[in-house]
């Protein structure tokens, strides 16, 4: 076919419209997102002391963290999701968790403790942080990744990744309810683990599904 | 320079509110610059340029069937070349080779380079003998015989809405099959 023929055809398909990328990606992410719930409500729970726990602030820490996590994670796949897109200007939003974690944990560094660091920082759940955080992201992550293969993300293995830190935090805050390590130290070290640990299945997965 | 991206702008922004006419134009015009480059990617890689038209003919599927994630307050032209040269890349690299594509083969085309001929090219023609018999025919009849819709649906004896999911769905499969290679 010639290219001439080939650009009437498009043309006679202009009236076609798909729909923006952020409304496939929000219902993707809300259908998963439901799958995570069922898993988190069937297998864990949340705590049974949830009420005492809520007067700790270290314990709500852990959702905001989270969702500092999630939030800007996922207004950034959106922004990927253009070809002209990268993440100039937008990176720096992943430093917000970070420093969440860094003033939460030098306020517990200020305050008397009854455990000494390193029982703190191991906790009890790490082996359940590592396992339950990505069990739960995995389907919020191919949705995500659904969702991004709707747009036309130039950097795949970025996208990916993204994609993989977004699912992580939303699967997180799933988690933080259930976990009864409250310690900015352990929440620093276990739920990082398994963010990166998502993010690089998303990594991986990006070049492989994102083509378009 | 300005001046025309400013105008591809202008024709995208007419595109997307319903104007087929400007779709139709702001394609033509794009396709020597498009071709310009692919030209010069090609040759930078070693490869024979001849084989720049299926590359173009790709990125225009692509441009056309990712037009959604183009933002109509943004200008035209960064979306287009960042499309044009991600198509571009993964066609050398189907090729296999090592791919080093300048940002500039986009930017910039020289005044008074020559365009090249529209040749008949052989990948999308390829795809196309693949496609479901309906969606082979409607494709044909629009493209080739330069039918429009409402001829075509009379030819087929098809409704018109039946005629444009076929003609769409042609298009999403014939870049599907491409990219599938």
């Amino acid at each position: 076919m010639e290219t001439d023929q080939l650009i009437r055809a498009l043309a006679a398909d202009n009236a076609h419209r798909a729909r923006p990328v952020g409304f496939v990606l929000a219902l993707g992410l809300l259908l998963a997102a439901s799958v995570s719930v069922a898993i988190f409500l069937t297998q864990l729970g949340v705590r049974p002391d949830v009420m005492t726990a809520m007067r700790n602030p270290f314990f709500d820490l852990k959702f905001v963290v989270t969702l500092a996590l999630a939030i800007p994670a996922i207004a950034i796949s959106l922004h990927l999701s253009r070809p002209e897109a990268s993440l100039r200007g937008w990176g720096w939003l992943l430093l917000i968790p970070v420093g969440l974690l860094v003033a939460g944990i030098s306020t517990e560094m200020m305050m008397p403790q009854r455990m000494p660091m390193m029982m703190r920082m191991m906790g009890k759940n790490s082996w359940n942080c590592l396992t339950w955080i990505p069990l739960m992201a995995l389907p919020i992550l191919a949705a995500a990744l659904l969702g991004l293969r709707h747009g036309a993300p130039t950097r795949p293995a970025v996208a990916g990744a993204i994609a993989g830190l977004l699912s992580a935090g939303l699967a997180a805050t799933l988690y933080a309810s259930h976990c009864t390590d409250d310690s900015p130290l352990f929440v620093a070290t276990w739920y990082t683990i398994a963010a990166v640990l998502v993010a690089a299945v998303g990594a991986l997965a990006g070049p492989r599904v994102l083509r378009f | 320079m300005r001046e025309r991206e400013d105008e591809w702008t202008g024709l995208m922004r007419l595109a997307i509110s319903g104007d087929d006419a400007a779709y139709h134009r702001l394609l033509k015009a794009v396709t020597p610059v498009l071709r310009a480059a692919a030209r010069r990617g090609l040759t930078r890689a070693g490869q024979p340029a001849d084989q720049s038209e299926d590359i173009v003919q790709d990125i225009l599927l692509a441009v056309h069937l990712k037009r959604h994630t183009w933002d109509a307050d943004a200008p035209f032209a960064p979306w287009l070349f960042a499309i044009a040269r991600n198509k571009l890349i993964d066609a050398l690299r189907r090729r296999g080779r090592r791919v080093f594509v300048n940002i500039d083969d986009f930017a910039e085309t020289l005044p008074g380079e020559p365009a090249a001929e529209t040749v008949p090219t052989g990948e999308v023609a390829a795809q196309l003998q693949s496609l479901p018999a309906r969606q082979r025919d409607v494709l044909q009849s629009i493209a080739v015989d330069s039918a429009s819709i409402q001829d075509t649906a009379k030819k087929f004896a098809m409704s018109e809405g039946a005629v444009r999911v076929a003609l769409h769905r042609g298009l999403a499969s014939l870049t599907a099959r491409l990219r599938g290679q």
